[in-house]
Protein backbone atom coordinates (compact mmCIF):
# COMPACT_ATOMS: atom_id res chain seq x y z
CA UNK A 1 0.00 0.00 0.00
CA UNK A 2 1.44 3.62 -0.58
CA UNK A 3 1.94 5.98 2.23
CA UNK A 4 0.96 9.60 2.38
CA UNK A 5 3.06 12.16 2.41
CA UNK A 6 2.85 15.83 4.44
CA UNK A 7 5.40 18.49 3.23
CA UNK A 8 5.57 21.16 6.08
CA UNK A 9 7.34 24.58 5.50
CA UNK A 10 10.14 22.91 3.48
CA UNK A 11 13.01 25.07 2.31
CA UNK A 12 15.35 23.41 0.36
CA UNK A 13 19.12 25.26 0.22
CA UNK A 14 22.02 24.28 -1.43
CA UNK A 15 24.99 26.08 0.68
CA UNK A 16 23.37 29.20 1.70
CA UNK A 17 21.83 29.71 -1.78
CA UNK A 18 17.67 28.98 -1.27
CA UNK A 19 16.48 26.94 -3.82
CA UNK A 20 13.00 26.43 -3.27
CA UNK A 21 10.66 28.33 -0.15
CA UNK A 22 8.11 27.39 1.76
CA UNK A 23 6.69 24.08 0.36
CA UNK A 24 3.54 22.81 1.52
CA UNK A 25 1.70 19.83 0.29
CA UNK A 26 -0.19 16.99 1.29
CA UNK A 27 0.62 13.96 -0.86
CA UNK A 28 -1.98 11.60 -0.83
CA UNK A 29 -1.45 7.65 -0.85
CA UNK A 30 -2.36 5.62 -4.01
CA UNK A 31 -2.54 8.51 -6.44
CA UNK A 32 -0.50 9.83 -9.12
CA UNK A 33 0.67 13.73 -8.27
CA UNK A 34 2.42 15.17 -10.58
CA UNK A 35 4.86 18.25 -10.60
CA UNK A 36 4.80 20.82 -13.32
CA UNK A 37 6.62 23.97 -13.91
CA UNK A 38 9.43 25.98 -15.87
CA UNK A 39 12.84 24.63 -15.55
CA UNK A 40 15.02 25.40 -13.08
CA UNK A 41 11.98 26.86 -10.81
CA UNK A 42 12.99 23.54 -8.04
CA UNK A 43 10.38 20.75 -8.81
CA UNK A 44 13.07 18.38 -9.13
CA UNK A 45 14.62 19.27 -6.36
CA UNK A 46 11.41 18.97 -4.22
CA UNK A 47 10.82 15.60 -5.36
CA UNK A 48 14.28 14.62 -4.70
CA UNK A 49 13.88 16.18 -0.44
CA UNK A 50 11.33 13.31 -0.03
CA UNK A 51 13.95 10.54 -0.30
CA UNK A 52 17.17 12.80 0.40
CA UNK A 53 18.68 12.30 -2.33
CA UNK A 54 19.69 15.48 -2.50
CA UNK A 55 21.85 14.94 0.06
CA UNK A 56 24.15 13.76 -2.60
CA UNK A 57 25.30 16.98 -3.50
CA UNK A 58 27.75 18.58 -0.95
CA UNK A 59 25.56 21.59 1.43
CA UNK A 60 22.73 20.78 0.17
CA UNK A 61 20.01 20.82 3.28
CA UNK A 62 16.54 21.40 4.28
CA UNK A 63 14.27 23.08 7.00
CA UNK A 64 10.61 22.45 7.61
CA UNK A 65 9.98 18.29 7.77
CA UNK A 66 8.54 15.68 5.63
CA UNK A 67 6.21 13.46 7.15
CA UNK A 68 5.71 9.93 5.45
CA UNK A 69 2.85 8.57 7.27
CA UNK A 70 3.44 11.03 10.60
CA UNK A 71 7.09 9.84 10.30
CA UNK A 72 9.29 12.71 10.07
CA UNK A 73 12.08 11.71 7.37
CA UNK A 74 14.47 14.68 8.41
CA UNK A 75 13.90 13.61 13.00
CA UNK A 76 16.84 13.23 14.92
CA UNK A 77 17.79 9.50 13.93
CA UNK A 78 16.54 9.12 10.74
CA UNK A 79 18.58 7.21 8.31
CA UNK A 80 18.94 8.62 4.74
CA UNK A 81 19.61 5.10 3.91
CA UNK A 82 16.85 3.87 5.28
CA UNK A 83 14.73 6.11 3.62
CA UNK A 84 15.56 5.36 0.56
CA UNK A 85 14.27 1.93 0.63
CA UNK A 86 11.15 3.50 1.86
CA UNK A 87 10.57 5.68 -1.09
CA UNK A 88 12.21 4.87 -4.63
CA UNK A 89 13.05 6.53 -7.29
CA UNK A 90 12.94 6.65 -10.54
CA UNK A 91 15.16 9.00 -13.17
CA UNK A 92 15.59 10.93 -16.11
CA UNK A 93 17.30 8.54 -18.23
CA UNK A 94 17.20 4.90 -18.34
CA UNK A 95 20.76 3.71 -15.86
CA UNK A 96 20.36 -0.06 -15.86
CA UNK A 97 23.87 -1.33 -14.09
CA UNK A 98 25.84 -2.00 -17.38
CA UNK A 99 27.80 -4.85 -14.96
CA UNK A 100 24.47 -6.71 -14.52
CA UNK A 101 22.40 -8.97 -16.52
CA UNK A 102 18.61 -7.74 -16.53
CA UNK A 103 18.11 -10.31 -13.71
CA UNK A 104 20.59 -9.01 -11.61
CA UNK A 105 19.77 -5.15 -12.22
CA UNK A 106 16.24 -6.58 -10.57
CA UNK A 107 17.86 -7.97 -7.72
CA UNK A 108 20.49 -4.99 -7.31
CA UNK A 109 18.36 -3.53 -4.75
CA UNK A 110 18.44 -6.66 -2.72
CA UNK A 111 22.28 -7.87 -3.60
CA UNK A 112 23.97 -4.76 -2.99
CA UNK A 113 22.21 -4.51 0.26
CA UNK A 114 23.78 -7.66 1.18
CA UNK A 115 20.73 -9.49 1.86
CA UNK A 116 21.04 -12.82 1.00
CA UNK A 117 18.33 -14.42 -1.25
CA UNK A 118 17.73 -18.11 -2.44
CA UNK A 119 17.71 -18.89 -5.82
CA UNK A 120 13.38 -19.65 -5.98
CA UNK A 121 12.62 -16.52 -3.87
CA UNK A 122 14.99 -14.25 -6.51
CA UNK A 123 13.54 -16.05 -8.99
CA UNK A 124 9.94 -14.97 -7.95
CA UNK A 125 11.04 -11.77 -7.00
CA UNK A 126 12.78 -11.14 -10.61
CA UNK A 127 9.00 -12.47 -12.08
CA UNK A 128 7.09 -10.22 -10.06
CA UNK A 129 9.19 -6.69 -10.25
CA UNK A 130 9.29 -7.88 -13.92
CA UNK A 131 5.64 -7.75 -14.81
CA UNK A 132 4.98 -5.20 -12.14
CA UNK A 133 6.73 -3.14 -14.94
CA UNK A 134 5.51 -4.59 -17.66
CA UNK A 135 8.03 -6.21 -18.87
CA UNK A 136 8.31 -9.84 -18.01
CA UNK A 137 6.89 -11.06 -21.23
CA UNK A 138 9.64 -8.49 -23.20
CA UNK A 139 12.48 -10.42 -21.07
CA UNK A 140 11.46 -13.63 -19.43
CA UNK A 141 13.72 -15.55 -22.10
CA UNK A 142 16.83 -13.49 -21.85
CA UNK A 143 17.23 -12.36 -18.16
CA UNK A 144 21.31 -13.07 -18.54
CA UNK A 145 21.52 -10.57 -21.06
CA UNK A 146 23.15 -7.91 -20.15
CA UNK A 147 20.42 -5.09 -18.76
CA UNK A 148 21.87 -1.94 -21.34
CA UNK A 149 21.21 -4.09 -24.86
CA UNK A 150 17.76 -3.03 -24.03
CA UNK A 151 15.88 -0.79 -25.90
CA UNK A 152 15.38 3.19 -23.90
CA UNK A 153 11.35 2.09 -23.22
CA UNK A 154 12.62 -1.22 -21.96
CA UNK A 155 15.39 0.04 -19.77
CA UNK A 156 13.60 2.56 -18.34
CA UNK A 157 11.01 -0.04 -17.39
CA UNK A 158 13.51 -2.26 -16.14
CA UNK A 159 14.71 0.75 -13.82
CA UNK A 160 10.92 0.57 -12.93
CA UNK A 161 11.22 -2.86 -11.99
CA UNK A 162 14.15 -2.66 -10.02
CA UNK A 163 13.35 0.36 -7.79
CA UNK A 164 9.61 -1.55 -6.88
CA UNK A 165 12.01 -4.86 -6.26
CA UNK A 166 12.93 -3.49 -2.97
CA UNK A 167 9.10 -2.72 -2.45
CA UNK A 168 8.90 0.44 -1.59
CA UNK A 169 6.13 2.95 -0.51
CA UNK A 170 6.13 5.90 -2.85
CA UNK A 171 7.69 5.27 -5.87
CA UNK A 172 9.29 9.43 -7.54
CA UNK A 173 9.66 9.57 -10.99
CA UNK A 174 12.07 12.29 -12.30
CA UNK A 175 11.35 13.09 -15.84
CA UNK A 176 10.55 8.65 -16.47
CA UNK A 177 9.78 9.33 -20.12
CA UNK A 178 11.45 12.27 -21.22
CA UNK A 179 14.47 10.16 -23.17
CA UNK A 180 11.75 8.30 -24.23
CA UNK A 181 10.03 7.80 -27.76
CA UNK A 182 6.17 8.06 -27.89
CA UNK A 183 5.31 4.51 -27.80
CA UNK A 184 7.73 3.70 -24.69
CA UNK A 185 6.56 6.50 -22.85
CA UNK A 186 2.56 5.36 -23.57
CA UNK A 187 4.10 1.91 -22.36
CA UNK A 188 5.59 3.72 -19.24
CA UNK A 189 2.15 6.04 -18.64
CA UNK A 190 0.17 2.93 -18.32
CA UNK A 191 2.36 0.98 -16.19
CA UNK A 192 1.90 3.91 -14.05
CA UNK A 193 -1.74 3.47 -13.99
CA UNK A 194 -1.40 -0.16 -12.88
CA UNK A 195 1.28 1.08 -10.10
CA UNK A 196 -0.41 3.65 -8.22
CA UNK A 197 -2.84 0.44 -6.87
CA UNK A 198 0.22 -0.49 -4.74
CA UNK A 199 2.20 2.94 -4.39
CA UNK A 200 1.54 6.58 -3.97
CA UNK A 201 3.46 7.67 -6.91
CA UNK A 202 5.01 11.49 -7.51
CA UNK A 203 6.24 12.54 -10.72
CA UNK A 204 8.01 15.64 -12.11
CA UNK A 205 7.09 15.69 -15.93
CA UNK A 206 7.22 18.49 -18.93
CA UNK A 207 5.05 17.39 -20.37
CA UNK A 208 1.48 19.01 -19.46
CA UNK A 209 -0.36 16.84 -21.26
CA UNK A 210 1.47 13.88 -19.80
CA UNK A 211 0.44 15.55 -16.24
CA UNK A 212 -3.34 15.73 -17.62
CA UNK A 213 -3.22 12.48 -18.86
CA UNK A 214 -1.77 10.32 -15.80
CA UNK A 215 -2.04 12.30 -12.51
CA UNK A 216 -4.76 12.82 -9.85
CA UNK A 217 -3.16 15.64 -8.43
CA UNK A 218 -1.12 18.51 -9.65
CA UNK A 219 1.43 20.72 -8.27
CA UNK A 220 2.63 23.67 -10.43
CA UNK A 221 5.99 25.35 -9.23
CA UNK A 222 7.07 28.72 -10.51
CA UNK A 223 9.67 31.34 -9.79
CA UNK A 224 8.47 34.13 -8.41
CA UNK A 225 11.33 36.09 -10.28
CA UNK A 226 15.13 35.36 -12.08
CA UNK A 227 17.43 34.85 -8.81
CA UNK A 228 14.27 34.17 -6.79
CA UNK A 229 13.80 30.89 -5.23
CA UNK A 230 11.57 28.61 -6.83
CA UNK A 231 7.68 27.68 -4.56
CA UNK A 232 4.83 26.12 -5.10
CA UNK A 233 1.75 28.14 -6.77
CA UNK A 234 -0.53 25.58 -6.72
CA UNK A 235 -1.46 22.41 -5.74
CA UNK A 236 -5.36 20.90 -6.55
CA UNK A 237 -6.78 18.17 -8.26
CA UNK A 238 -5.37 17.50 -12.10
CA UNK A 239 -8.50 18.42 -13.54
CA UNK A 240 -9.17 21.47 -11.48
CA UNK A 241 -5.37 22.56 -11.97
CA UNK A 242 -6.09 22.07 -16.20
CA UNK A 243 -9.82 23.79 -16.18
CA UNK A 244 -9.78 25.85 -13.71
CA UNK A 245 -7.05 26.93 -11.78
CA UNK A 246 -7.41 29.58 -9.06
CA UNK A 247 -4.24 31.30 -9.77
CA UNK A 248 -3.35 33.38 -12.99
CA UNK A 249 0.24 32.49 -12.84
CA UNK A 250 -1.08 28.64 -13.54
CA UNK A 251 -3.40 29.58 -16.02
CA UNK A 252 -1.03 31.35 -18.13
CA UNK A 253 1.67 28.27 -17.97
CA UNK A 254 -1.12 25.66 -18.58
CA UNK A 255 -2.29 27.53 -21.89
CA UNK A 256 1.40 28.43 -22.76
CA UNK A 257 0.91 31.69 -22.32
CA UNK A 258 4.08 31.98 -20.06
CA UNK A 259 6.99 34.49 -19.61
CA UNK B 1 21.17 40.59 -50.61
CA UNK B 2 22.37 39.02 -47.82
CA UNK B 3 21.22 41.45 -45.10
CA UNK B 4 17.22 40.60 -46.92
CA UNK B 5 18.02 36.99 -45.64
CA UNK B 6 17.40 38.01 -42.16
CA UNK B 7 14.84 39.62 -40.45
CA UNK B 8 15.63 43.24 -39.46
CA UNK B 9 12.70 42.80 -36.70
CA UNK B 10 14.95 40.02 -35.13
CA UNK B 11 18.22 41.02 -35.98
CA UNK B 12 18.26 44.86 -35.08
CA UNK B 13 22.28 44.69 -34.62
CA UNK B 14 24.77 44.27 -36.85
CA UNK B 15 24.30 43.00 -40.26
CA UNK B 16 26.98 40.60 -40.97
CA UNK B 17 27.99 39.91 -44.78
CA UNK B 18 27.68 35.80 -44.98
CA UNK B 19 29.04 35.96 -48.58
CA UNK B 20 32.83 36.57 -47.07
CA UNK B 21 32.21 34.06 -45.13
CA UNK B 22 31.90 31.43 -47.70
CA UNK B 23 34.71 28.95 -48.33
CA UNK B 24 35.85 29.90 -51.68
CA UNK B 25 36.16 27.00 -54.44
CA UNK B 26 40.42 27.16 -54.31
CA UNK B 27 40.16 26.73 -50.66
CA UNK B 28 38.39 23.57 -51.09
CA UNK B 29 40.81 22.50 -53.53
CA UNK B 30 43.97 23.02 -51.08
CA UNK B 31 42.69 21.28 -48.12
CA UNK B 32 42.25 17.99 -50.27
CA UNK B 33 46.16 18.73 -51.12
CA UNK B 34 46.48 19.21 -47.16
CA UNK B 35 44.76 16.23 -46.44
CA UNK B 36 46.69 13.81 -48.66
CA UNK B 37 49.90 15.63 -47.57
CA UNK B 38 49.43 15.19 -44.09
CA UNK B 39 47.94 11.84 -44.31
CA UNK B 40 51.65 10.83 -46.12
CA UNK B 41 53.22 12.47 -42.91
CA UNK B 42 51.13 10.48 -40.24
CA UNK B 43 51.07 7.61 -41.70
CA UNK B 44 55.58 8.16 -42.36
CA UNK B 45 55.28 9.49 -38.67
CA UNK B 46 53.74 6.34 -37.15
CA UNK B 47 56.19 3.71 -39.30
CA UNK B 48 59.16 5.72 -37.78
CA UNK B 49 57.57 5.19 -34.53
CA UNK B 50 57.18 1.88 -35.25
CA UNK B 51 60.63 1.00 -36.42
CA UNK B 52 62.75 1.14 -32.80
CA UNK B 53 60.42 -1.12 -31.28
CA UNK B 54 60.17 -3.45 -34.49
CA UNK B 55 63.99 -3.31 -33.92
CA UNK B 56 64.07 -3.86 -30.06
CA UNK B 57 62.53 -6.68 -29.98
CA UNK B 58 63.90 -8.33 -33.10
CA UNK B 59 67.15 -8.33 -31.58
CA UNK B 60 66.20 -9.47 -28.50
CA UNK B 61 64.46 -12.20 -29.92
CA UNK B 62 67.44 -12.94 -32.00
CA UNK B 63 70.51 -12.72 -29.82
CA UNK B 64 68.10 -13.74 -26.74
CA UNK B 65 67.57 -17.06 -27.78
CA UNK B 66 70.94 -18.66 -28.12
CA UNK B 67 71.01 -18.77 -24.42
CA UNK B 68 66.93 -19.31 -23.97
CA UNK B 69 67.26 -22.96 -22.99
CA UNK B 70 65.75 -24.80 -19.81
CA UNK B 71 68.63 -25.04 -18.47
CA UNK B 72 69.13 -21.46 -18.43
CA UNK B 73 65.69 -20.70 -16.82
CA UNK B 74 66.11 -23.41 -14.49
CA UNK B 75 69.93 -23.01 -12.57
CA UNK B 76 71.27 -19.87 -11.00
CA UNK B 77 74.78 -18.44 -11.06
CA UNK B 78 76.27 -20.11 -8.15
CA UNK B 79 79.67 -21.75 -9.22
CA UNK B 80 80.29 -19.63 -12.78
CA UNK B 81 83.31 -18.67 -13.31
CA UNK B 82 83.99 -15.90 -16.40
CA UNK B 83 82.97 -18.08 -19.93
CA UNK B 84 83.74 -21.96 -18.22
CA UNK B 85 81.13 -24.60 -18.32
CA UNK B 86 78.95 -24.05 -16.44
CA UNK B 87 77.43 -21.58 -18.13
CA UNK B 88 74.58 -20.57 -15.31
CA UNK B 89 71.11 -19.04 -15.55
CA UNK B 90 68.66 -16.75 -14.98
CA UNK B 91 66.30 -18.80 -11.91
CA UNK B 92 67.08 -16.32 -9.11
CA UNK B 93 66.54 -12.90 -11.40
CA UNK B 94 63.58 -14.59 -12.41
CA UNK B 95 62.48 -15.01 -8.66
CA UNK B 96 63.44 -12.20 -7.59
CA UNK B 97 61.55 -9.88 -10.47
CA UNK B 98 58.58 -11.95 -9.45
CA UNK B 99 58.38 -11.57 -5.69
CA UNK B 100 59.78 -7.95 -5.59
CA UNK B 101 57.30 -6.63 -8.42
CA UNK B 102 54.76 -8.86 -6.61
CA UNK B 103 55.30 -6.77 -3.14
CA UNK B 104 55.45 -3.61 -4.85
CA UNK B 105 51.71 -4.16 -6.05
CA UNK B 106 50.62 -5.43 -2.64
CA UNK B 107 52.37 -2.33 -1.28
CA UNK B 108 50.63 0.60 -4.08
CA UNK B 109 47.42 -0.85 -5.63
CA UNK B 110 45.85 -0.58 -1.98
CA UNK B 111 47.24 2.68 -1.13
CA UNK B 112 46.36 3.85 -4.76
CA UNK B 113 42.80 2.70 -5.35
CA UNK B 114 42.02 3.88 -2.10
CA UNK B 115 43.56 7.30 -2.54
CA UNK B 116 41.76 7.52 -6.25
CA UNK B 117 38.65 6.79 -4.38
CA UNK B 118 38.83 9.30 -1.20
CA UNK B 119 39.87 11.95 -4.43
CA UNK B 120 36.98 10.90 -6.81
CA UNK B 121 34.44 9.79 -3.99
CA UNK B 122 35.03 11.74 -1.05
CA UNK B 123 37.00 14.80 -1.18
CA UNK B 124 35.13 17.92 -2.25
CA UNK B 125 38.13 20.48 -4.08
CA UNK B 126 39.26 21.14 -0.95
CA UNK B 127 42.73 22.27 -0.33
CA UNK B 128 43.56 18.47 1.61
CA UNK B 129 42.74 16.94 -2.40
CA UNK B 130 44.35 19.68 -4.33
CA UNK B 131 47.50 18.83 -1.85
CA UNK B 132 47.31 15.12 -2.72
CA UNK B 133 46.90 15.56 -6.75
CA UNK B 134 49.70 18.21 -6.63
CA UNK B 135 51.92 15.65 -4.27
CA UNK B 136 50.76 12.52 -6.35
CA UNK B 137 51.64 14.51 -9.52
CA UNK B 138 54.86 15.38 -7.96
CA UNK B 139 55.61 11.77 -6.87
CA UNK B 140 55.43 10.39 -10.58
CA UNK B 141 58.23 12.63 -11.41
CA UNK B 142 60.45 11.51 -8.92
CA UNK B 143 63.92 10.00 -10.80
CA UNK B 144 63.29 6.40 -10.00
CA UNK B 145 67.68 6.39 -8.43
CA UNK B 146 66.11 8.69 -5.73
CA UNK B 147 63.00 6.47 -4.54
CA UNK B 148 66.31 3.59 -4.39
CA UNK B 149 67.70 5.83 -2.17
CA UNK B 150 64.91 6.72 -0.22
CA UNK B 151 63.77 3.13 0.55
CA UNK B 152 67.38 1.87 1.60
CA UNK B 153 67.69 5.12 3.96
CA UNK B 154 64.20 4.47 5.28
CA UNK B 155 65.36 0.58 5.98
CA UNK B 156 68.79 2.23 7.22
CA UNK B 157 66.78 4.40 9.75
CA UNK B 158 64.01 1.49 10.44
CA UNK B 159 66.32 -1.68 10.72
CA UNK B 160 69.82 -0.83 10.99
CA UNK B 161 72.68 0.72 8.18
CA UNK B 162 72.95 -1.36 5.15
CA UNK B 163 69.80 -3.17 5.02
CA UNK B 164 69.47 -4.63 1.51
CA UNK B 165 66.64 -7.14 0.85
CA UNK B 166 63.80 -7.82 -1.78
CA UNK B 167 61.20 -5.67 0.38
CA UNK B 168 63.74 -2.85 0.16
CA UNK B 169 63.26 -2.99 -3.70
CA UNK B 170 59.69 -3.59 -3.03
CA UNK B 171 59.18 -0.35 -1.26
CA UNK B 172 61.19 1.58 -4.04
CA UNK B 173 58.82 0.18 -6.61
CA UNK B 174 55.90 1.04 -4.83
CA UNK B 175 56.79 4.81 -4.27
CA UNK B 176 57.14 4.81 -8.41
CA UNK B 177 54.21 2.47 -8.95
CA UNK B 178 51.62 4.24 -6.72
CA UNK B 179 51.32 7.89 -8.68
CA UNK B 180 50.56 5.71 -11.67
CA UNK B 181 47.91 3.57 -10.08
CA UNK B 182 45.98 6.72 -8.14
CA UNK B 183 46.47 8.43 -11.79
CA UNK B 184 44.95 5.66 -14.08
CA UNK B 185 42.35 4.59 -11.23
CA UNK B 186 41.28 8.61 -10.54
CA UNK B 187 40.24 9.23 -14.47
CA UNK B 188 38.85 5.63 -14.35
CA UNK B 189 36.50 6.15 -11.53
CA UNK B 190 35.63 9.58 -12.72
CA UNK B 191 34.05 8.17 -16.27
CA UNK B 192 31.77 6.10 -13.97
CA UNK B 193 28.55 8.16 -14.67
CA UNK B 194 27.29 9.52 -11.77
CA UNK B 195 23.78 8.39 -12.51
CA UNK B 196 24.88 4.90 -11.51
CA UNK B 197 25.82 6.06 -8.22
CA UNK B 198 22.67 8.07 -7.83
CA UNK B 199 20.22 5.41 -8.95
CA UNK B 200 22.57 3.03 -6.33
CA UNK B 201 21.62 5.41 -3.65
CA UNK B 202 18.32 5.56 -4.57
CA UNK B 203 18.14 1.98 -4.07
CA UNK B 204 18.64 2.70 -0.72
CA UNK B 205 22.50 1.07 -0.96
CA UNK B 206 25.06 2.45 1.38
CA UNK B 207 27.99 4.75 -0.04
CA UNK B 208 30.55 1.86 0.86
CA UNK B 209 28.56 -0.76 -1.18
CA UNK B 210 27.92 1.58 -3.84
CA UNK B 211 31.76 2.51 -4.01
CA UNK B 212 32.90 -1.27 -3.83
CA UNK B 213 29.88 -3.01 -5.89
CA UNK B 214 29.14 -0.17 -8.86
CA UNK B 215 31.91 2.14 -9.10
CA UNK B 216 35.06 0.37 -8.61
CA UNK B 217 33.11 -2.77 -10.06
CA UNK B 218 32.31 -0.62 -13.57
CA UNK B 219 35.38 1.10 -13.35
CA UNK B 220 37.41 -2.34 -12.85
CA UNK B 221 38.61 -3.42 -16.67
CA UNK B 222 40.26 0.08 -16.70
CA UNK B 223 41.75 0.33 -13.66
CA UNK B 224 43.30 -3.58 -14.24
CA UNK B 225 44.83 -1.74 -17.30
CA UNK B 226 46.58 1.06 -15.45
CA UNK B 227 47.90 -1.22 -12.99
CA UNK B 228 48.97 -3.28 -15.51
CA UNK B 229 51.22 -0.51 -17.00
CA UNK B 230 52.14 0.81 -13.73
CA UNK B 231 53.29 -2.79 -13.43
CA UNK B 232 54.96 -2.57 -16.92
CA UNK B 233 56.62 0.41 -15.74
CA UNK B 234 58.41 -0.54 -12.67
CA UNK B 235 59.63 -4.49 -13.43
CA UNK B 236 62.24 -3.37 -15.48
CA UNK B 237 63.74 -0.61 -13.13
CA UNK B 238 67.41 -1.15 -12.77
CA UNK B 239 68.81 1.34 -10.45
CA UNK B 240 66.77 1.72 -7.56
CA UNK B 241 66.52 -1.92 -7.24
CA UNK B 242 70.31 -2.15 -7.73
CA UNK B 243 70.92 -0.05 -4.45
CA UNK B 244 67.50 -1.77 -2.30
CA UNK B 245 67.87 -5.48 -3.28
CA UNK B 246 71.44 -5.61 -4.36
CA UNK B 247 72.88 -8.82 -5.98
CA UNK B 248 73.91 -12.15 -5.46
CA UNK B 249 74.24 -15.41 -7.30
CA UNK B 250 72.24 -17.82 -5.76
CA UNK B 251 68.38 -18.46 -5.34
CA UNK B 252 67.10 -16.42 -2.63
CA UNK B 253 62.91 -17.23 -1.86
CA UNK B 254 62.97 -15.03 0.84
CA UNK B 255 61.88 -11.27 0.07
CA UNK B 256 62.13 -10.04 3.64
CA UNK B 257 65.97 -11.38 4.11
CA UNK B 258 68.96 -11.32 2.07
CA UNK B 259 70.11 -9.76 -1.19
CA UNK B 260 67.64 -10.65 -4.07
CA UNK B 261 68.74 -10.51 -8.19
CA UNK B 262 66.57 -9.02 -10.36
CA UNK B 263 66.34 -9.15 -13.94
CA UNK B 264 67.21 -5.85 -15.19
CA UNK B 265 70.26 -6.00 -12.18
CA UNK B 266 71.02 -9.28 -13.62
CA UNK B 267 71.38 -7.77 -17.39
CA UNK B 268 73.33 -4.99 -16.42
CA UNK B 269 75.23 -6.84 -14.29
CA UNK B 270 76.29 -9.30 -17.16
CA UNK B 271 76.55 -6.52 -19.36
CA UNK B 272 78.95 -4.19 -17.53
CA UNK B 273 81.68 -7.29 -16.68
CA UNK B 274 82.43 -7.83 -20.48
CA UNK B 275 83.99 -10.43 -22.20
CA UNK B 276 85.52 -13.31 -20.50
CA UNK B 277 88.99 -14.15 -20.85
CA UNK B 278 89.08 -17.69 -21.98
CA UNK B 279 93.07 -19.77 -22.10
CA UNK B 280 93.78 -21.24 -26.01
CA UNK B 281 93.32 -24.44 -23.52
CA UNK B 282 89.85 -23.69 -22.17
CA UNK B 283 88.90 -22.98 -25.58
CA UNK B 284 88.83 -26.75 -26.58
CA UNK B 285 87.35 -28.29 -23.48
CA UNK B 286 84.01 -29.51 -24.29
CA UNK B 287 81.63 -27.63 -23.50
CA UNK B 288 83.90 -24.87 -24.09
CA UNK B 289 84.64 -21.52 -22.46
CA UNK B 290 82.64 -19.22 -24.13
CA UNK B 291 84.00 -15.15 -24.50
CA UNK B 292 81.07 -13.98 -25.17
CA UNK B 293 78.89 -15.88 -22.96
CA UNK B 294 77.77 -12.58 -20.36
CA UNK B 295 76.22 -10.29 -23.55
CA UNK B 296 74.58 -13.86 -24.52
CA UNK B 297 72.94 -14.03 -20.56
CA UNK B 298 71.96 -10.51 -20.88
CA UNK B 299 70.04 -10.77 -23.86
CA UNK B 300 68.49 -13.90 -23.33
CA UNK B 301 67.37 -12.27 -19.60
CA UNK B 302 66.38 -9.22 -21.48
CA UNK B 303 64.33 -11.41 -23.49
CA UNK B 304 62.49 -13.06 -20.34
CA UNK B 305 61.66 -10.02 -18.94
CA UNK B 306 60.00 -8.87 -22.07
CA UNK B 307 58.44 -12.05 -22.14
CA UNK B 308 57.20 -11.29 -18.78
CA UNK B 309 55.99 -8.27 -19.07
CA UNK B 310 54.24 -9.39 -22.47
CA UNK B 311 52.18 -12.22 -20.00
CA UNK B 312 51.00 -9.87 -17.51
CA UNK B 313 49.75 -7.62 -20.72
CA UNK B 314 47.82 -10.78 -21.67
CA UNK B 315 46.74 -11.41 -18.67
CA UNK B 316 45.60 -7.87 -17.68
CA UNK B 317 43.44 -8.06 -21.13
CA UNK B 318 41.92 -11.36 -20.26
CA UNK B 319 40.94 -9.54 -16.87
CA UNK B 320 39.38 -6.92 -18.66
CA UNK B 321 37.76 -8.70 -20.96
CA UNK B 322 36.10 -11.18 -18.57
CA UNK B 323 34.77 -8.01 -16.30
CA UNK B 324 34.01 -6.05 -19.49
CA UNK B 325 31.60 -3.82 -19.29
CA UNK B 326 28.99 -5.10 -22.04
CA UNK B 327 27.66 -2.95 -24.86
CA UNK B 328 30.84 0.04 -24.25
CA UNK B 329 34.06 -0.16 -26.17
CA UNK B 330 36.68 -0.64 -24.21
Amino acid sequence: MGQRIDVNHLNVYYGDFLAVEDVNMKIEPNKVTAFIGPSGCGKSTVLRTLDRMHEIIPGAHVTGEVLLEGKNLYGPGVDPVAVRRDVGMVFQRPNPFPTMSIRENVLAGMKLNNRSVDKKDADELVEWALRGANLWDEVKDRLDNPGIGLSGGQQQRLCIARAVAVHPQVLLMDEPCSALDPISTLAVEDLINELKKDYTIVIVTHNMQQAARVSDYTAFFNLKEIGQPGHLVEMNETKVIFENPHEEDTERYISGRFG
Amino acid sequence: MTAAATNPEFHRGPQPDFDKFKPSRSSIQTRKYKDIAMRVLIYIAFLIALVPLVSVLWTCLAEGYKRLDGYFLSHNMVGVIGGMYPYGGILHAIIGTVEITFGAMVISIPIGLMCAVYLVEYAQKGPLSKTISLLVDVMSGIPSIVAGLFAFSLFTILLGPGTVNGFVGSVALSLLMIPTVVKTSEEMLKIVPSDLRECSYALGVTKQRTITKIVLRTALPGIVSGVILAIARVIGETAPLLIASGFIANTNFNLFSGRMTTLPVYVYNEYSQGLATCTPAALKLNPPCLPGIRMERAWAAALVLILIVLLLNIIGRIVAKVFSVEGTQK
